[in-house]
């Protein structure tokens, strides 16, 4: 558990939600209620303090996109963070052939569980931990998510045994020359490349404008215009080698990255790569070069925007989410001639 | 290789490619439903899955109950038993609407076991193979048959 953890689990956002004017039922309508929404909590889960406010008479569900967590949602529609986030609650009209029906707090859980039982293939090729979780186990798990409790949720996830990475900066510098050491000397002996798969859901957001300031940043006012999906990130540890934050979008991304591999180290550094395609632009092993046709404009996860060159290892260890999904809310800068969208 | 069947399995042009089927299904009131079949490929689990989405003639969907109705039976019992985990309902991967979605995490070890004596990855049909062979277990799931073509060409 480690101080960032901390902070990730009590993140929260604070909400501001109206009742849409079709739903007014007296006169005046009712005030907006004021909320502070958990970050890796879910919408519908809000529906308990809303009832009181509005009316007894609400309908059971919400309908909302309500897999995602609330954070992440944040992150991708607010671009430029809005304190509070307004939003609005619809009783009717529910747009069936757009959003997933929720029902209550069993479709949250489950798609909550399932979601790890996901996560817990990638990382260890199977998901017999998460079916074989006792009924208290599961009850305890997701009773920590609901109630935001870090000390609880650590307890019971440590049974599930789905660790990703060894925290390798954490520890000083002799430990770590010593260890690079007996690991070079393991390497030879097994003769093997040890593989580690890290669950990742990526949000991807494509422009073809140029803006320095989300403020001039065109507004997703279409959720057709994010393309999601999970896709886990392989990467093979060998001594030596530095995979940062943006390798990994790399790795990710390869139809906008097509060079992106172990070998090529210049991927490290998107100024040295632009440097190095300068300086070598008259070179002719370089003319045939293929070009990368993005541009990392931003990458958001859990409402901070590391810097590209962070270790990736320490962005999985500490930001991702109680289901083990590192959710990246990544915006690419796509030149229009290349635009796949 | 995949495609001679009825329906005939089309290749989508998307980020990446994918299968889909439609198929029609004679209510109990003569009334036809109609079912589109996807077949995505799951970078997590590393194995096809199975998508569809279901809908009377007039375009109206089907309710999950109405679907169960024309599931084979032994599905339609495990659905009811299991009904978080078995088919739910999620956003496809690639048109971000709602389409049911036969859970995948048991499938690498079934696929296993009816590929293990027969083929090995150097076979040069052996996705072709690996794909009719997904389809007999995962078509019977929804009522869908293998075809004769098919199995003449594994042959």
């Amino acid at each position: 558990m480690s101080e960032a953890q901390k902070y990730v689990w009590k993140g929260s956002i604070p909400l501001q939600i109206h009742l849409h004017e079709s739903e007014v039922t007296t006169l005046p309508p009712p005030p907006p209620a004021l909320v502070l929404a958990p970050r890796i909590g879910y919408l519908p889960l809000l529906i308990s303090l809303l009832k009181p406010h509005f009316s007894t008479t609400l309908p059971p569900g919400v309908d909302t996109i309500w897999y995602i967590p609330t954070g992440v949602l944040f992150d991708l529609l607010c671009m430029e963070p809005e304190r509070p986030w307004n939003l609005t609650v619809h009783f009717r009209g529910y747009p069936s052939n757009l959003l997933l029906p929720c029902e209550g707090e069993d479709s949250v859980k489950w798609s909550f569980i399932n979601s790890l039982k996901e996560a817990a293939y990638v990382i260890t090729g199977n998901c017999k931990n998460i079916m074989n979780m006792s009924q208290t186990d599961q009850v305890d798990l997701w009773g920590s998510v609901l109630n935001g409790n870090l000390e609880s949720y650590s307890r019971v996830s440590s049974k599930l045994k789905l660790e990703t990475f060894e925290d390798e900066y954490t520890e000083n510098i002799d430990s770590a020359s010593t260890k690079s050491q007996q690991s070079t000397g393991d390497a030879e002996a097994a003769g093997q490349v040890k593989t580690s798969r890290i669950p990742v859901r990526l949000y991807l957001w494509t422009v073809n404008d140029n803006f320095d300031d989300f403020e001039d940043a065109p507004v997703i006012d279409n959720w057709d215009k994010v393309s999601y999906i999970n896709r886990p990130v392989e990467i093979h540890k060998e001594d030596g080698k530095y995979f940062s934050l943006s390798n990994a979008v790399k790795r990710l991304l390869p139809e906008y990255f097509p060079e992106s591999s172990f070998a090529n180290e210049g991927d490290a550094n998107i100024n040295q790569s632009a440097e190095e395609e300068g300086e070598n632009s008259c070179d002719p092993e370089s003319s045939g070069h293929t070009v990368e046709i993005a541009e990392i404009k931003c990458v958001r996860i859990q409402g901070i925007e590391p810097s590209l060159e962070i270790p990736f290892s320490w962005v999985v260890n500490n930001l991702m989410n109680p289901e083990y999904f590192l959710h990246m809310c990544v915006c690419l800068k796509v030149s229009e001639a290349n635009a796949m969208q | 290789m995949f495609n001679p069947s009825f329906p005939p399995w089309l290749w989508i042009p998307c980020p990446k490619y994918h299968l889909s089927s439609s198929h029609k299904v004679e209510g109990p009131e003569y009334e036809a439903n109609h079912y589109d079949f996807h077949i995505v490929y799951s970078p997590s689990y590393r194995v096809p899955v199975l998508y569809f989405r279901s809908y009377y003639s007039d375009g109206q969907p089907l309710s999950l109950s109405e679907i169960e109705k024309d599931l084979p039976g032994y599905s339609a019992e495990l659905l009811l038993e299991s009904k978080w985990t078995f088919i739910t309902q999620e956003e496809h991967p690639y048109l971000n609407r709602p389409w049911y979605k036969l859970h995948p995490c048991g499938t690498r070890d079934w696929m296993k076991l009816l590929l293990s004596d027969t083929y090995t990855s150097s076979n040069k049909n052996f996705i072709e193979q690996y794909l009719v062979s997904w389809f007999s277990v995962v078509g019977q799931v929804v009522g869908l048959k293998t075809s004769l073509e098919m199995l003449n060409i594994v042959g």
